[in-house]
């Protein structure tokens, strides 16, 4: 058993290693295609140089992202198999039904148009050249509406059937796995997600742009106009998050009430009925013993968690860690295979929703401040460097806030990998070794830590070569496709 | 067997042909960086021509593998825990890949690009090296339980059998790069791929006799399906030596590329047919994994038949609007500096 044990750990660590690198680079490329495809909108419609040259900029950086984000997604296609494959045998007739339509309806388009739309600048319309961008733009995000119809599944498992004979969960409705009620929060939260992803990353890059650039030079008003468009962006991103965020946590509660129960750090159950306010009290800060699972230090905000979770100000009632582990003992058996209860990691969910909470809070705060010093009047964004700071480093928070969010929905619904179905230690593949596995882990992770230290180190290259920069190589030819010679072309 | 299950066994070889004939040039491309391509502006003309296609044409191994999940989870379970390094060896090649082709743009100097540009070479290699070894090793048997988990060591993998596969997918790939090359570039690379071909068709010709001979010892193709089995594997090598002859003879470009594509897309249907109605070989006959047993439910592959079969031709059809839209030849051309 213990053999069993170091590889269900190894798997967990290479899945949440490779998932949330993968996630890294998936939000900046759905949301730099959506920032990019307006920046040439708005090109189209107003004709004026500047927007061109902006949108192949951020375009650069766009192409940098995607390149990562289509890399490690290769890895996680295979995964499933390679990692888990019990999981693969005992779902796969749902599960990989959404990850095949994925590859055919959107990655097939993705990856085609963002091909004709990096290498036909100089050969179509900009009209045309214009739909190449929002195809791929569309598709990207097509393409997270089918892997999250997966994910919802495993959140909430819908429109199936126990096939006895054979051991395995079978498909008895697609529409059901499409209508499901998690995807149809988590996929509108993850999409406004990536708009505030790339909103903050155009942002953030312009204010360290700003920060070199004299206050005069010509650069300046293509950062400039960039950050607004950005941050304009960004919150109605932010809005949105806010909006469907809440409607998240407010369906948690009889999805997955354990989840939520640790997300607000309750651990014994809270009746507003019994108390003198008659409302639950929020908490601001909690630390849970993690043996006990009682907590420790509590700092609370009266009344707040009916607003929050009941969106009233009194009533309501939040069962506590400690009453739905009973519960869930006597639903699904007092152990079941290793586990010994269904306690999820308290601290890890209190603080992560934490830091994606406020951490959107935050941004916010940002982003009006900056529009406000933007405004086309006032040179306050140019004098107030210290702002610039702020925002240059807010680049990277956008990465922090998602990753916060990954942690709260996939470690909060332990020990399932199917919820209530089937428990992370039975989905793993049985006949992959300790050795291969700690072998995998290593090499992904000395190859992630390269990938991502060259993305950086190529994106500040970019920026700071600017969007007026030339390769050499084209500044003598236009168009390597172009007909030059007749009917040959130049490179 | 119901039909249905019949059509995705049929499909996901669809999609293996598919990503052979497309990536397979991808490859033969990559790998002529170090072996064709003489400065670094013969190595930019090479990838303008596959720059804007090579990621639609690797979306076809995704959806093979994809496909594979949802039609018959059972095959991809095991293949794919079944063969966990010699996979980690191809996905890294492909990341490593895959990357490269957008990092060597940015670098601030041509040596900094030079490094990238071995690193593709090198994944363009190994990429397909793994690929036919993975494949030939799923048709040549594996030791695997009851329960369909393969606990292969180094030598189920590697053997002769499977040592000869690697390397003709990674030569048929190159073969294949070279023809691709021919019709895309023009200058004096065009001429060295041609001299090139003439001492490669040769080889390839006797690695494909080589490995005909090992099918007969390594597997079972050839003793229980005699007929078909042969036919093919005449076909693979009448099409190699119809290619070589039009390369060398008549100088045909475009002819010779598509035979070099259908040697690649032969091999994908030998191993299909010699499979049929296997999924998976098992060392013990009784272990093998079946279309029948491997498959998902009737109505897991009935919705999947109804999308594919709708989306699969709008696919086609703007994948092969892209290639033509990026047809012409290119030049590599010195820029006076
Ligand atoms: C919410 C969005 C989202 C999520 C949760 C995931 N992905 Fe992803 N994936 C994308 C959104 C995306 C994308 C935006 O569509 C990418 C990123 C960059 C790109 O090129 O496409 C992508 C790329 C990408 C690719 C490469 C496609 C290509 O070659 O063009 C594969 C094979 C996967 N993903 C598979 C997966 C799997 C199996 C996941 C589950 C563990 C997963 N992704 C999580
Ligand atoms: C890309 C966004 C995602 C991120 C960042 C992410 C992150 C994580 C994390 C942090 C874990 C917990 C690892 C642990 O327990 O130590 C996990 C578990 C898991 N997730 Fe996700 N996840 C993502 C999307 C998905 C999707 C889309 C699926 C399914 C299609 C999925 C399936 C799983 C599985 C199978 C596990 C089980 C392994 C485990 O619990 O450790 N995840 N993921
Ligand atoms: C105050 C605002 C927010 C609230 C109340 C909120 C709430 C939530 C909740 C309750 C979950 C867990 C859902 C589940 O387990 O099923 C979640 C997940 C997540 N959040 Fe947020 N969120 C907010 C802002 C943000 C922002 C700004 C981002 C991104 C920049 C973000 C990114 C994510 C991601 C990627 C996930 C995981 C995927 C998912 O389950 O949707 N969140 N959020």
């Amino acid at each position: 058993m213990n053999a069993l044990v170091g590889i269900v750990d190894l798997a967990r660590f290479q899945f949440a290693m490779t998932t949330i690198f993968h996630f890294f680079f998936v939000p900046m490329s759905i949301g730099l295609g959506i920032v990019v495809a307006v920046m040439e909108t708005l090109y189209v419609i107003k004709k004026d140089e500047i927007y061109k040259k902006m949108t192949q900029f951020w375009g650069k950086i766009f192409l940098l992202s995607f390149a990562v984000g289509v890399v490690t997604g290769l890895i996680q296609e295979f995964q499933f198999g390679m990692n888990w494959s019990e999981y693969s045998r005992y779902v796969g007739d749902i599960f990989g039904a959404p990850l095949a339509v994925e590859a055919l309806v959107a990655f097939f388009a993705e990856s085609t148009f963002i091909g004709l739309w990096s290498f036909t600048w100089d050969r179509f319309k900009p009209a045309v050249h214009v739909i190449f961008i929002w195809i791929t733009a569309i598709a990207s995000m097509i393409s997270s509406l089918w892997i999250l119809a997966a994910n919802s599944f495993m959140q909430n498992p819908v429109g199936y059937a126990i096939d006895n004979e054979k051991g395995r969960a079978v498909l008895t409705n697609f529409g059901d796995l499409l209508l499901n009620k998690q995807l149809w929060i988590e996929f509108p939260h993850v999409v406004v997600g990536t708009l505030v992803t790339a909103g903050f990353i155009v942002a953030g890059m312009s204010a360290f742009k700003l920060l070199k650039l004299k206050q005069d030079d010509p650069e300046v008003p293509l950062f400039r106009k960039s950050i607004n468009i950005a941050l304009v962006v960004g919150l109605v991103g932010l809005g949105g998050a806010f909006i469907t965020g809440d409607q998240h946590a407010f369906e948690l509660q009889s999805m997955q009430p354990m989840k939520y129960a640790a997300m607000e750090g309750v651990d014994e159950t809270i009746n507003s009925s019994k108390r003198a306010d008659k409302a639950q009290p929020w908490a601001a800060i909690a630390v849970t013993n993690p043996k006990t699972h009682k907590s420790i230090a509590k700092i609370e905000v009266p009344y707040a968690l009916s607003i929050l979770g009941n969106h009233s100000l009194t009533g309501g009632t939040t069962k506590g860690t400690i009453e739905l582990n009973k519960e869930f003992e006597a639903k699904y058996g007092k152990t079941k295979g290793d586990i010994k209860d269904y306690y999820v990691p308290e601290n890890t969910l209190f603080y992560s929703f934490r830091v994606m909470a406020m951490g959107a809070g935050l941004l916010a705060l940002v982003a009006i401040v900056a529009l406000w010093f933007n405004r086309k009047k006032s040179q306050l964004i140019l004098t107030q460097r210290w702002f610039l700071w702020v925002m240059g480093v807010m680049t990277f928070f956008p990465f922090v806030v998602n990753t916060a969010g990954w942690l709260v929905t996939e470690l909060g619904r332990y020990p399932w990998v199917v919820y209530g179905l089937m428990t992370i230690a039975d989905a793993v593949s049985p006949n992959v070794s300790v050795a291969s596995l700690l072998f995998s882990n290593i090499v992904y992770f000395l190859t992630f830590s390269t990938l991502g230290g060259v993305m950086i180190w190529l994106s500040r290259r970019v920026l700071h070569q600017g969007p007026y920069y030339e390769q050499e190589a084209t500044q003598t030819d236009r168009d390597p496709y172009d007909d030059l010679a007749g009917k040959e072309a130049q490179v | 067997m119901s039909v249905l299950q019949l059509l995705w066994f049929v499909l996901i070889g669809v999609l293996w042909s598919g990503f052979l004939f497309l990536e397979g040039y991808d490859f033969g491309v990559g790998m002529q960086f170090l072996t064709l391509a003489r400065d670094h502006h013969e190595r930019e003309a090479l990838y303008k021509t596959i720059g804007p296609t090579w990621d639609g044409n690797e979306v076809w191994l995704v959806t093979a593998g994809g496909a594979t999940f949802a039609a018959f989870p059972y095959w991809y379970a095991s293949l794919f825990s079944g063969f966990y390094l010699l996979l980690l060896g191809v996905l890294l090649a492909l990341i490593y890949r895959g990357v490269s082709f957008e990092f060597r743009e940015h670098m601030p100097t041509r040596q900094g690009s030079a490094i990238w540009e071995r690193l593709i070479a090198i994944a363009s290699f190994f990429a397909p090296f793994f690929l036919g070894i993975i494949l030939t090793a799923m048709v040549s048997g594996t030791p695997m339980d009851a329960k369909g988990n393969v606990s292969a060591g180094f030598f189920d993998y590697f053997t002769l059998f499977t040592l000869v596969g690697g390397i003709a997918v990674a030569l048929m790939s190159y073969v294949h790069g070279l023809n691709y090359t021919r019709i895309r570039i023009d200058g004096p690379m065009r001429q060295r791929a041609a001299c090139q071909l003439k001492v490669l068709y040769p080889l390839l010709l006797a690695g494909e006799a080589l490995f005909a001979v090992l099918l007969f010892f390594y597997t079972n193709f050839i003793q229980t399906k005699p007929v078909p089995v042969l036919l093919i594997l005449v076909v693979i090598v009448a099409t190699t030596v119809l290619g070589w002859f039009m390369t060398v003879k008549m100088e045909k470009e475009v002819l010779p590329f598509i035979t070099s594509g259908l040697t690649l897309v032969e091999v994908a249907i030998l191993l299909f047919v010699g499979l049929f109605p296997r999924v998976m070989v098992a060392n013990n006959p009784l272990h093998s994994l079946t279309i029948e047993s491997a498959s998902s439910s009737p109505y897991t592959l009935q919705v999947m038949t109804i999308i594919s079969l709708t989306v699969l031709p709008i696919v086609l059809g703007y994948q092969i609007w892209s290639f033509w839209v990026f047809r012409k030849r290119i030049i590599a051309k010195k820029v006076v500096e």
